[in-house]
């Protein structure tokens, strides 16, 4: 393996580019999560975020009309789970595997006629400094506005969660619904919003992946990384800043794998493709074992149903 | 006495009527380990099941049909919903292809790529992808700036291994500096995980971008990159215009027609099948003319004489990495051996996963 620094630099940027849509669904599902919410329709989302965009693309050849309809996608998407879960109270966990499966047979229905066409260039920020500065500048420059944004996300839901009012909300929601109700918060409004709102982070993930990590329409092009970001919230307890590491290292370790293999190191390359699950979860456990920290993050309500009696 | 006729009068009717029924019914299935959408592999075979249907057959298919368990009760459900004969279009299926195979006596089943015939009515057929190997080894080692090829493995299989075995003698044959850098990504089609693969063996040197896996990602990656690539299965060309120097292209469709006739027609017998070059099952797209007139008409000569026999993929001698003789002198791999093939040629790097 060539050890520049430059080569170093151009190889954090990969991992950074890779562990976007991560970060992104992770956010959203996590602000849904706080709000007592379980939705596993993260996958779903993700791949109806990345067939409107790429579809929005194709159809208009605006690559904003395109990013900003794939979060409309995505919103949409999960006001059919907000309308079953919080309107009908239906069970969390079926109704959100019923998503997931939804959104991969409806983009595969709608991409019927993407398939095959090649993708259109994302414009990428700031590409002469990345190659006029060596090492920082690959690992800071050259990205595309989205990465920058999810790079953000979670320093900003963490400030939400804990500085904000309505972050306090979010968490009452999500910890005891009915006191919540009781001080007059109305619990489904605020359910409802953080559902939509992690739908559009969802619906984002996937069209990065379809507009700019591999920019075109393939079926099933999200590829389980929508359960990956769910796991990464559980294991991360809730911690939008562990998750953000947690994501580095998932798609840190899968490059580096790769990189270990094309250098020809003698390692079982099962156990290297295996390596990225192994680290995320030991690292994230690792970090987060102080259990008083643990329960003070996890919505005690997660996934119950609440019902306001009248 | 009467109403005994009577009675085996309408049931002889009625199985008349079943039979004749079941004979307008006639139906072909295919199973796909992909979506027929990923220009790729699954494509291909769907193409081949559309010609079935031009040729006035039924078919119906299930596609992104995983490896394993789920493969069993695909295919299973497709022999208990009438179908006469079942392609099984990836290596994964071979197992669960025998075992309803043993089930279903009357039902034909074709599997492709694999080995096992455990029932009279079990073929097997595939192609000399290999023989497309070669040529893109010759082009690759003519290419190559850098000398070091990258290579996307997708499962150790002996198809696979006779890919890099073929692809990586054929380079060294024009270019003995050359080297095969392997990344296995343990799956067919995962276009992140492919270009990420890409990305990665781009990073390590390789200005050649070879893939055994489905998806057209890779060819994405190196165009942006702008190293040269090939296409896979498909012709790939317009994702990657200016990378891609050619692409393998499977064509299964004359085969699935012939089998499928056969079929309704009584004449379908188990064989196993293994078409190259030569019978049209392997095909190559149009040659890039960036690579020159030269090169072109060298590439063209060599796969007329793959074709007609003149040449061969494997041509002794050949050594495995530890320098062992493989192939003597002169001689020249049997199918046997090619079908078996599990150990690296010299100048592959790494280890198979075992």
């Amino acid at each position: 393996m060539s050890f520049d620094l430059n080569f170093i630099g151009i190889l954090i940027g990969a991992i950074m580019a890779s562990s976007v849509p991560l970060i992104l669904a992770a956010s959203g599902e996590l602000i849904t999560e706080r709000s007592g919410v379980l939705n596993l329709g993260v996958e779903g989302m993700m791949i109806i975020g990345a067939i409107s965009g790429f579809a929005l693309m194709v159809v208009t050849d605006n690559l904003f009309f395109a990013v900003v309809g794939s979060m409309l996608s995505g919103l949409i998407i999960s006001l059919i789970f907000g309308l079953l879960t919080q309107s009908l109270l239906t069970n969390h966990v079926a109704t959100g595997l019923a998503l997931t499966i939804f959104g991969i047979g409806m983009s595969a229905m709608i991409g019927k006629n993407f398939v095959g066409i090649p993708g259109k260039e994302f414009p990428l920020l700031f590409v002469n400094l990345k190659e006029s500065i060596p090492f920082l500048g690959p690992v800071f420059f050259g990205h595309s506005i989205i990465l920058y944004f999810a790079f953000g996300l979670p320093f900003f839901t963490n400030y939400f969660l804990k500085k904000t009012k309505t972050g306090l909300i979010i968490r009452a929601v999500g910890d005891s619904p009915t006191s919540a109700s009781n001080q007059g918060i109305n619990v489904t409004l605020v359910r409802y919003s953080c559902i939509l709102y992690g739908g559009a982070m969802c619906g984002l993930a996937g069209a990065y992946l379809s507009l700019i990590y591999t920019p075109q329409w393939i079926e099933n092009m999200t590829g389980g990384r929508g359960w990956i970001a769910l796991a990464l919230v559980v294991f991360a307890t809730w911690s939008p800043i562990k998750v953000l590491i947690g994501a580095l290292i998932f798609g840190g370790i899968t490059i580096l794998q790769l990189h270990m293999q094309a250098v020809g190191l003698r390692i079982p390359v099962q156990l290297l493709s295996a390596l990225p699950y192994i680290m995320t979860i030991i690292v994230l456990v690792v970090i987060s074992r102080d259990s008083r920290k643990i329960k003070l993050n996890t919505p005690t309500s997660l996934g119950q149903i609440f019902y306001k009696e009248k | 006495m009467y109403k005994l006729f009577l009675r085996s009068l309408i049931s002889a009717l009625f199985l008349l009527g079943f039979s004749l029924n079941a004979n307008a019914e006639f139906k072909v299935g295919f199973v796909y380990v992909g979506p027929t959408g990923d220009h790729g592999w699954t494509y291909q075979h769907d193409e081949g099941r559309k010609a079935v249907e031009a040729a006035g057959i039924k078919t119906t298919y299930v596609e992104s049909v995983p490896e394993g368990a789920d493969a069993e009760r695909v295919i299973r459900q497709l022999a208990q919903s009438g179908h006469d004969l079942i392609f099984t279009t990836s290596f994964g299926y071979m197992d669960p292809t025998n075992k309803v195979a043993k089930d279903f006596p009357n039902v034909k089943f074709e599997h492709a790529t694999g080995y096992k015939r455990e029932h009279s009515n079990v073929a097997t057929y595939s192609a000399r992808f290999y023989e497309g190997r070669t040529l893109l080894g010759h082009m690759a080692g003519k290419m190559t700036k850098t000398n070091i090829i990258g290579y996307i493995a997708s499962f150790p299989i002996p198809e696979v291994i006779r890919g890099i075995n073929a692809m990586t003698l054929a380079a060294q044959k024009v270019n003995p500096d050359i080297k095969t850098k392997i990344v296995w990504v343990f799956t067919w089609y995962d276009p992140g995980k492919e270009s990420e693969a890409a990305q990665a063996l781009i990073d390590q040197g390789a200005d050649i971008i070879m893939q055994h896996t489905d998806s057209t990602a890779p060819v994405q990656v190196a165009e942006k990159a702008g190293v040269w690539s090939f296409g896979q299965a498909s012709d790939m060309q317009r994702f990657a215009p200016k990378s891609i120097l050619t692409s393998i292209i499977d064509d299964w469709a004359p085969y699935y027609v012939e089998r499928s006739i056969a079929a309704r027609d009584g004449t379908w017998k188990q064989q196993d099948t293994w078409h190259g070059l030569k019978e049209g099952m392997v095909a190559m797209a149009p040659y890039n003319s960036v690579m020159g007139d030269d090169l072109v008409k060298e590439v063209e000569q060599l796969q007329k004489d793959l074709a007609s026999g003149k040449a061969h993929s494997f041509t002794g001698p050949i050594y495995d990495q530890k320098g062992n003789i493989l192939v003597a002198e002169g001689a020249v791999a049997d199918d046997g051996m090619l079908a078996g093939m599990n150990v690296y040629v010299k100048g592959v790097e790494g280890d198979i996963p075992q």
